[in-house]
């Protein structure tokens, strides 16, 4: 018997899922702010007592969290100082010389996190082969220490031109910076993030250095009140990329606990497509603010290396800060149930990316907000019941949803508002899914095929539309949705992921310096999977971007090494050219004949074996038909036409039962809506199965 | 249909085509090799309907293509009437007085048939990497010095490529393998715009764009009127003058505005230059319009509704209008300026919604180096044609500082560093903000930036200088000051032309600084706690602090309150 905790700490709850063996206890409890431990012992607390355990029974405890955005989001780290090669002050607020919106002249640009009178240069120059054109200036340190010491800097990042070559330099700097300060932090872009380009190498240095001193004390003080009321087990982090590693990791690199809630409900989703044997799948999650979708392949969540944190604008690409760090790849947009719908200038509906947030909330809450909001078109579609609403927590105002819907979107277009909840509910059900549609297109990959697993308050309640508008046939409704994320900590391996850029012409590969790359990339991998998983078996996997020389951007394939020997030899490079090929053939229909290709960057990944989901075998049609609790009147968005929908309790229905659209299938803290073109079963594992008739 | 259902259909499939010419884009830069479209976005994707009205534009390009290419698809329909073509049929020029100016843009047309019918058109401009002739520079005296020029010819008819055309691409410029391939990149884009069209009009069940296409037309203008409606009608002038390159330029505009009109007017502007600067008039409705909109109705999508109410003329000749056989590889630089033309037209009745004048213009830094350009040189030579894009700043607002080394009106965005030396044989030895070049203001100009570039161990190269705002900075508005001009010289001191290809020589190496965008309002009301914040950034100096903005710092670097007092009274 096992006894495994995690705990994920969001902007609003903190979430805590118990797992003995195959029993599961969650609960929820609000976010305390000021301290996160301390919401982390009390949830805790809460579901050891409901499971019976005590602390001294847990055997590991997972823990993610969004303190390092949300330090980012609202710029709270610590005050940083940067040392950037002479010349080059300014790569972190020069970006890349765009403005993200055409024709907006009052946009601000993201802020660099290191004001400019704390970015110090040194004099050094390596060029782009890792020669050293310039030698460093030692002696100019000293007086750069000066600074950052009558300053209060807490935390410094070392970013250097072409670091990603030869990191001598910031090597050399980071140890002379520790004798003349040493009680700062360092960050070296060259082990943070050792990858062309200087703008989103050093975005990524900065902000973590920016969250480090918080990140470390938060981490410390956690470990001793976990000790302090008995819990001894070892305490593992959850990664933007999906994977769980050590307490001692997560401090020298805590930019890789960015989004850390979000990959569990990623990695949620793929344990979900594992345990129904489905390979090919979306998951959708949707929540107050936002929606966030993300592509499952076989089981697995794909994964990126760029990402973009705090976007200020409209969640506008270009808005943010770029990170290079590998995450679990998920496109979010401004659309929750909490979004706000308004007229934009031409009189269209326009829905988010403003939130009304829990306060005041949609106007059904009755907490005093006037804007119409995509819960309160949900209440007059009558997806949401008023009286059950959040487990019949929050009563519920329908005639206070109808006002704020007729009022701002109804009246000056000539609807109702049923009709105005239609436009606002269509609208950002169109807005969800043009971004799933783009996302799986720029990853080349057909969305007709795929399943869509939803989980998140408000996802149930959409989708089956969305499913409709992708033409996707079948939409899956996990149960233990609304603590998805915690549940996915659960199931994530031990893994980490080392990235180097190592330019290499296929045609000519330098087999012995690639082996050699290889050999340390593993040599920095393996003991930080090793201090999680002392006993485990490893798998390991390599992947090379690489491109048509002449272009920009770069396809990731997975190399086929022999996993025995794990060496490259004489017969990789046609190897690997026609792993590119195929791949690239599949991304964008054809290669590109009598082109050579080039590898820029390699990465590499350590895991364990990812947790095995038991195969729920189908549950037979089972005889009974479930009985409805009640009716209700329900909007089709696809016609427009009222119906009248069927209501059922989620724990009412019985594997194998069915439910005939339409018909809406409540639970405490969602409900799932089935169109009348689809038809829903229970599956084994307590799964809704909704097909498209 | 009709009633609310259907008025929110057609609100959705609107949204709809934006993600389809967003798909198009992303497509086309994903398999794209010119850096110019992979790095820089220098590019517009779009599609249109049956008459060729632009229904949409992708997110991601920049003004001065896609408000060429919205009026390009009307010349290839004249030549093609749509019921004419064919499936499989892909349509191509680069016509600089069809399309967006010069050879480097090729436009891709393709048709989208449903149910066996042509029902709209997909198109494409993006600048490849090179076109022949002499290159990215100036200096050509007739257009027949700047490359192949292809007229609206198929690139394939009914799916068949029309390989003596590629051919004769591919013997008449420099990188072939490069320039072919992103011809058919920019046609895959097309076809994966089309494929989301034909699906679209399935699942709604549509045969036509006719209906949704009035819609958004009739929409998007109809809300652009309302707009201009509420300016104050009248003709208001404004003229920029800028360094040219044989001789100054004055861009002269009569702006007017009627009820439901606005007409810029070029009359009184510069004639043709000799070298390759000049514009086409399709490129100026560009960027003039662009510049309209922005300040007029940027919140309104662009589509040939919202574009069909600002009206655009230049006199023939001049070079706002220019005609065979004129050169204009750099038209760039000339239109650029459109922009901050018109915008200093309208300040006189919207003065708070205008911005002040910035460097505008896009500074790319082009290098070539090789046996043409190497002299007697003994060290090893490589040979490279290099473009890296920069930009300088961007104009102080009413109520907020302009933007640093960052593009307007151009959408492009920059090549890193680290990218680009590690194809070409230079290292940058600084790229920087360029202190105290932002014109002082209450609102202070966007900062220009200082480059320094030299060759690999010594090795000389040759610029093909192409920057503007040399002699005629970016002006500042109500009170503000202008911001600096730019500069180009060697290391070792001599200066250079702003214009035109010149040799770095062995060793030396190339200092070019942007100009800073111009001041918004007084500096004397530059909230004085701003003041110290840029000395202690470093972005204005504690002289120009005390100068420019009357302000002095106490040792510290606070502000000396009674110091400033004195200083600020003084004036």
């Amino acid at each position: 018997m096992t006894v495994r905790l995690a705990v994920d700490i969001g902007g609003t709850f903190t979430d805590v899922a118990l797992a003995i063996d195959d029993q599961l206890y969650a609960t929820k409890t609000l976010t305390t702010h000021d301290a996160p431990e301390r919401g982390v012992l009390t949830a805790t607390q809460v579901v050891l007592d409901e499971a019976g355990r005590a602390p001294e029974d847990v055997d590991q405890m997972i823990y993610g969290t969004t303190l390092a955005t949300n330090l980012l989001i609202e710029r709270k780290g610590a005050t940083t100082g940067m040392v950037v090669t002479r010349g080059f002050r300014d790569s972190v607020e020069i970006r890349n010389e765009n403005r993200y919106e055409q024709y907006d002249l009052n946009i601000d640009l993201p802020e660099p996190l290191v004001p400019r009178r704390l970015r110090l240069p040194v004099s050094e120059r390596i060029d782009a082969r890792g020669r050293i054109l310039a030698p460093i200036a030692e002696a100019e340190l000293t007086s750069i220490a000066g600074t950052f010491a009558a300053e209060g800097v807490e935390s410094v990042a070392i970013g250097f031109l072409h670091s990603y070559v030869n990191p001598v330099h910031e090597q050399r700097t980071a140890a002379i910076l520790a004798d003349l300060l040493p009680d700062v932090e360092l960050t070296l872009s060259s082990e943070v993030s050792p990858e062309m380009r200087e703008y989103e190498r050093l975005s990524t240095a900065a902000a973590n250095a920016y969250v480090q001193p918080l990140i470390s004390r938060h981490l410390a003080r956690l470990v001793d009140d976990l000790a302090g009321i008995g819990l001894r087990c070892p305490l593992h982090l959850m990664l933007s990329g999906g994977g769980i590693t050590t307490v001692e990791t997560a401090r020298r690199f805590p930019v890789r606990l960015v989004e850390s809630g979000p990959a569990g409900g990623a990695i949620f989703a793929g344990s979900v497509a594992r345990e129904l044997g489905i390979d090919d799948v979306m998951s959708y999650d949707m929540g107050g603010t936002t929606a966030k979708i993300c592509l499952i392949n076989s089981g697995h969540p794909q994964t990126s290396r760029h990402f973009e944190v705090a976007r200020m604008y409209r969640f506008m690409r270009g808005s943010g800060l770029p990170l290079r760090i590998p995450v679990i790849d998920m496109v979010e947009i401004g659309a929750g149930g909490g979004s706000i719908a308004h007229l934009d200038a031409l009189g269209r509906i326009a829905v988010g990316p403003e939130s009304a947030g829990s306060q005041p909330g949609p106007a059904a809450y009755g907490l005093g907000g006037e804007d119409a909001t995509v819960t309160d078109a949900d209440v007059v579609l009558g997806r949401i019941d008023p009286d059950d609403f959040a487990g019949g927590t929050l009563q519920l105002d329908p005639g206070l949803s109808a006002t704020a819907l007729a009022d701002r979107i109804g009246t000056p277009l000539g609807m109702d508002a049923t009709g105005a909840a239609l436009g606002v509910s269509e609208i950002v059900d169109e807005n969800m899914s043009n971004a799933a549609r783009v996302h799986t297109v720029e990853s080349g990959q057909a969305v007709e095929t795929k399943t869509l697993i939803a989980f998140g308050g408000a996802a149930p309640l959409h989708a089956a539309r969305i499913a409709q508008k992708l033409g996707i046939g079948r939409v899956v409704v996990p149960p233990d949705a609304g603590v998805g994320s915690a549940v996915g900590f659960l199931r994530a391996p031990v893994a980490y992921e080392v990235s180097r850029t190592f330019h290499q012409r296929l045609s000519a590969l330098d087999i012995t310096g690639t082996n050699h790359l290889l050999e340390s990339m593993r040599d920095e991998a393996r003991p930080v999977v090793r201090a999680g998983a002392p006993d485990e078996e490893l798998n390991e996997t390599r992947v090379a971007y690489m491109r048509y020389i002449g272009q920009g951007h770069e396809v990731g394939v997975e190399l086929p090494i022999n996993v025995e020997t794990a060496v490259v030899d004489e017969g990789s490079p046609a190897e690997f050219l026609s792993a590119y090929e195929s791949e690239y053939e599949r991304l964008y229909g054809r290669g590109i004949p009598g082109v050579d290709v080039e590898v820029l960057t390699w990465v590499l990944t350590i895991s364990t074996a990812v947790p095995k989901a038991d195969l729920a075998p189908d549950a037979p049609t089972a005889a009974s038909s479930p009985t409805p609790t009640g009716t209700r009147s329900l909007v089709d968005p696809d016609t427009g036409h009222t119906t009248l929908a069927a209501t059922y309790a989620r724990l009412d229905l019985a594997a194998g039962q069915l439910v005939p659209g339409p018909a809406v299938i409540v639970e405490p803290d969602t409900a799932t809506v089935v169109p009348h073109a689809f038809a829903a079963r229970v599956g084994a594992g307590g799964h809704l199965i909704l097909d498209r008739l | 249909m009709t009633g609310p259902l259907d008025l929110i259909h057609k609100n959705v499939m609107w949204n709809r085509l934006i993600a389809v010419v967003e798909e198009e884009a992303q497509a086309l830069i994903r398999t794209s090799f010119s850096t110019s479209v992979r790095e820089a976005g220098d590019l517009a994707a779009a599609v249109f309907d049956r008459q060729g009205r632009m229904l949409a534009q992708a997110i991601t390009g920049t003004p001065g293509h896609i408000n060429s290419v919205a009026e390009c698809v009307k010349h290839f329909l004249a030549k093609h009437p749509i019921e004419t073509m064919d499936p499989g049929d892909i349509l191509i020029t680069n016509d600089p007085w069809l399309a967006s100016g010069h050879h480097n843009d090729i436009t891709i047309v393709t048709p989208v048939f449903f149910k066996d019918r042509p029902v709209g058109l997909m198109a494409n401009t993006c600048h490849v990497v090179d076109i022949g002739g002499r290159g990215f520079t100036p200096d050509g005296r007739q257009i027949y010095e700047e490359g192949l020029n292809i007229p609206i010819l198929h690139l394939a008819h009914q799916g068949e490529v029309n390989q003596t055309l590629v051919d004769i691409i591919r013997m008449n410029v420099r990188e072939a393998d490069q320039v072919v391939g992103d011809m058919f990149a920019f046609a895959s884009g097309n076809k994966v715009g089309a494929d989301r069209l034909i699906a679209m009009m399935n699942e709604f069940g549509i045969d036509d764009l006719e209906d949704l296409a009035d819609h958004i037309i009739t929409s998007s203008r109809d809300a652009t009127i309302q707009r201009i409606s509420e300016l104050a009608p009248g003709t208001y002038h404004n003229a920029v003058t800028m360094d040219g390159y044989e001789r100054p330029i004055t861009l002269q505009a009569a702006l007017t505005v009627k009820p439901d009109e606005i007409h810029v007017d070029y009359e009184g502007t510069s004639p043709a230059s000799s070298y390759g600067i000049n514009v086409v008039l399709n490129y100026t409705r560009a960027y003039t319009t662009y510049g309209v909109k922005c300040v007029v109705a940027p919140d309104i999508p662009n589509n040939a509704g919202s574009l069909e109410p600002i009206t655009v003329s230049a006199p023939e000749g001049s070079i706002l209008n220019v005609q065979r056989p004129s050169p204009v590889a750099l038209r760039h630089i000339i239109g650029h300026l459109l922009p901050d033309t018109v915008i200093g037209a309208l300040a006189q009745i919207i003065p708070d919604r205008v911005i002040a004048e910035g460097a505008s213009a896009l500074a790319n830094l082009q290098l070539r180096g090789g046996a043409s350009v190497a002299g007697d040189y003994e060290g090893d030579i490589v040979e490279f044609e290099m473009m890296h894009f920069n930009n300088g700043g961007t104009g102080a607002r009413p109520t907020k500082d302009g933007l640093s080394a960052t593009g307007f009106p151009n959408g492009v965005r920059g090549v890193p560093v680290e990218a680009t030396e590690a194809i070409a044989p230079i290292v940058f030895w600084r790229k920087e903000l360029r202190t105290d070049s932002g014109g002082a203001g209450m609102f202070r100009g966007g900062l220009g930036q200082i480059m320094e570039v030299g060759g690999t161990d010594g090795m000389p190269f040759d610029v093909l200088a192409q920057y503007d705002k040399a002699e005629h900075p970016a002006r500042g508005r109500g009170g503000g000051l202008s911001g600096a001009p730019t500069e180009i010289r060697l290391a070792s001191g001599t200066r250079l032309r702003p214009k035109g290809q010149q040799s770095i020589p062995p060793g030396d190496r190339l200092i070019l600084a942007l100009a800073g965008g111009g001041g918004f309002g007084d500096p004397l009301e530059r909230d004085p706690e701003r003041v110290a914040a840029d000395v202690a950034g470093g972005y204005v100096t504690i002289e120009a602090a005390r100068e420019l903005y009357g302000v002095a710092l106490e040792p510290d670097g606070t502000v000396d309150t009674a110091g400033t007092g004195a200083l600020r009274n003084r004036r």
